[in-house]
C-alpha cells in the first residue's frame, strides 16, 4: 500500500489535471513494455479469423436461443434461467466483443470485426465513433488523470455509484441521454476532446441510427401490446450488466494512477473458464495494455512468457476484489491512497533509469 | 530532388515484415511484401507518435503497435479511425543485394 503527494483530482478531460498531465509529460507518455523478441511477437501477433468466428458462433446461437426461451416461457417462472443467460450474453459479454473488435484484432477480415463491433456497440448503447476514439485514449493514457476517458472508478471513490453499476440503473441513465443528446448533433467539450473534427459528425449519424431501431422496438412493443422487444433490446442493458462490471471493474480499480507503467495500474486475474469466455480473456489485462496487438485468443501464450516481469496475478476474482476493499475504504478519506503493484525480483524495476542512478557519485560531484 | 540512401540489405527484412531505419535525424520503416517487393514510409504512425516497425504487416496493410491504425505501406493511406492522415511513402529500388530508399 502506498500513499502519493496529496493533489485533488480533476477528472475532466479539459481541466487542470489535463494541463498538469500534459506539462509533465504524463500525456502521450512511452511507456514500458516487457522485452519479447519480434520473431516471437510476431506469431503472438498473427490474426486468423478461426477462434472468433467459432466463438462468435457459439454467441450467437447461445444469444438467439436464450431469446427463444423468453419468448416462449413468456409469463412464467421458467423465463428466468433464459433472462439471466440472455442478459449477460447482451449485456455483458457484448462488452469484450465491442472492445475486441475495436482494437480490430479478433477477427483477422476486417469487415467482421466491423460487423461485430457495431453490434455490440449497439447492445452496450455505447456510440461506436465516440467510443473507438475514447478507447484510443485509454490506451494512449491509460489511468492519466485529466487525460483517460474511461476511468471507472475516480478517487475518492463512490461505493454506492461502484455497487450500483452493477444493476446497470446508472450505466442505462447515463448512455441512453448521452446518445439521445449526441442525436440531437450535440458533443460534449470532454467528446471533442478526443474525437477528431473530421470524425463529429460520425459520431452524430451513429447515435442516430440507435436512436431509429429504439424508437422501432418501442413501436413494435406498443403495436403488439408486449413488453417483449424491450425485454429483448434495450433492457438487457439493465439486467445483464452485471457480469460486465464484476469483470471490467477489476481491471484498475485501486491501483496507481498517472504512472506509465501498466503493471502498476493495471490487472491482470486468473478466472473460470465462463467467465473467460465472456470476457474474452480480458482478464490477462496488464498483458491487453502492453501490447494490444495480441489478440485475445494468445493472450494465455503471452502472459506465459512475460510473467516473470509482472506482479503475481490474483488468483481470483474474489481474491482481487478482498485485496481492493480495503483500499477503497482508506481512499474515502485519503484518495492518494493506492494499492502499490509489487514486481517481482525477476522484473525489470519501474522507470529504471532513476534505479540506474548513481546517487554516490552525484553527491560526491 | 532525388537522394538515394541505403537502408539496409535485403536478407535484413523477413517477408511479410517491416524494420526500422533511422537516418540524418528521421525514422522511416522498410516493408518487404508477400510478394517479395520492398517499401519505404515514414517511420511513425500519423496518429500518435508510435514505431510502425513494431507494428504487423498483413499482405498490404501495416497496423501501428499501439492503437491498431492501419495503413496500406504501399500507398500510405490511412484506412480509418483512429487514423485518419495518409502515411508518406517513399521511392525503394533493389541494388546488389542493397535497399535503397529516395528520401529526398
Amino acid at each position: 500500500m502506498a500513499m502519493a503527494g496529496s493533489t485533488k483530482r480533476d477528472y475532466s478531460l479539459v481541466g487542470e489535471s489535463t494541463r498538469l498531465a500534459i506539462e509533465t509529460g504524463l500525456a502521450s507518455a512511452e511507456w514500458y513494455h516487457t522485452d519479447v523478441p519480434r520473431k516471437t511477437m510476431k506469431e503472438l501477433m498473427q490474426r486468423s479469423d478461426g477462434p472468433a468466428i467459432r466463438d462468435t458462433i457459439i454467441w450467437i446461437v447461445a444469444i438467439l436461443g436464450s431469446a427463444a426461451g423468453i419468448v416462449w416461457f413468456w409469463g412464467s417462472w421458467w423465463i428466468v434461467p433464459f433472462l439471466f443467460v440472455y442478459g449477460v450474453l447482451y449485456g455483458s459479454s457484448s462488452d469484450s466483443r465491442w472492445h475486441e473488435c475495436g482494437h480490430g484484432t479478433a477477427f483477422r477480415t476486417r469487415w467482421m470485426n466491423n460487423v461485430v463491433y457495431h453490434i455490440a456497440s449497439f447492445m452496450l448503447m455505447r456510440n461506436p465513433v465516440q467510443w473507438r476514439w475514447s478507447h484510443a485514449r485509454h490506451h494512449t493514457d491509460t489511468i492519466i488523470v485529466g487525460r483517460d476517458a474511461e476511468i471507472a472508478v475516480m478517487r475518492p471513490p463512490d461505493l454506492v455509484k461502484a455497487a450500483l453499476a452493477f444493476t446497470g440503473i446508472l450505466d442505462f441513465r447515463y448512455s441512453l441521454p448521452i446518445l439521445v443528446r449526441q442525436a440531437f448533433g450535440t458533443l460534449s467539450d470532454d467528446e471533442k476532446s478526443y474525437i477528431p473534427e473530421m470524425e463529429q459528425h460520425k459520431a452524430v449519424t451513429a447515435a442516430r441510427w440507435h436512436m431509429v431501431v429504439y424508437a422501432a422496438t418501442i413501436a413494435v412493443a406498443i403495436a403488439l401490446g408486449s413488453w417483449i422487444p424491450l425485454v429483448l433490446i434495450g433492457l438487457p442493458r439493465l439486467y445483464g450488466t452485471w457480469h460486465m462490471v464484476l469483470t471490467g471493474l477489476l481491471q484498475h480499480i485501486g491501483l496507481a494512477d498517472n504512472v506509465t507503467d501498466h503493471r502498476l495500474n493495471t490487472r491482470t486475474v486468473y478466472m473460470n473458464p465462463v467467465s473467460r469466455f465472456i470476457y474474452w480473456n480480458m482478464n490477462y489485462h496488464v498483458e491487453h495494455h502492453m501490447f494490444p496487438m495480441v489478440p485475445y485468443h494468445a493472450l494465455p501464450k503471452l502472459h506465459e512468457l512475460i510473467k516473470h516481469d509482472l506482479p503475481v496475478a490474483n488468483p481470483s476474482m474474489w481474491h482481487a476484489y478482498r485485496e481492493v476493499w480495503p483500499v477503497l475504504l482508506r481512499q474515502l478519506k485519503y484518495e492518494d491512497y493506492y494499492l502499490k503493484r509489487e514486481l517481482p525480483p525477476t522484473a525489470k524495476p519501474y522507470r529504471g533509469e532513476f534505479h540506474d542512478l548513481d546517487i554516490t557519485a552525484a553527491a560526491a560531484e | 530532388m532525388a537522394e538515394w540512401v541505403e537502408a539496409c540489405a535485403v536478407e535484413d527484412v523477413d517477408e511479410e515484415d517491416v524494420i526500422r531505419f533511422d537516418h540524418g535525424g528521421r525514422t522511416f520503416a522498410i516493408y518487404r511484401s508477400p510478394e517479395d517487393a520492398f517499401f519505404a514510409t515514414d517511420g511513425f504512425c500519423t496518429h500518435e507518435k508510435a514505431h510502425l516497425a513494431d507494428g504487423l504487416v498483413m499482405d498490404d496493410i501495416i497496423e501501428c503497435p499501439k492503437h491498431n491504425g492501419r495503413f496500406n505501406y504501399k500507398t500510405g493511406q490511412a484506412k480509418g479511425a483512429p487514423v485518419c492522415v495518409n502515411l508518406k511513402t517513399y521511392p525503394v529500388k533493389v541494388e546488389a543485394g542493397k535497399v535503397m530508399i529516395d528520401i529526398g
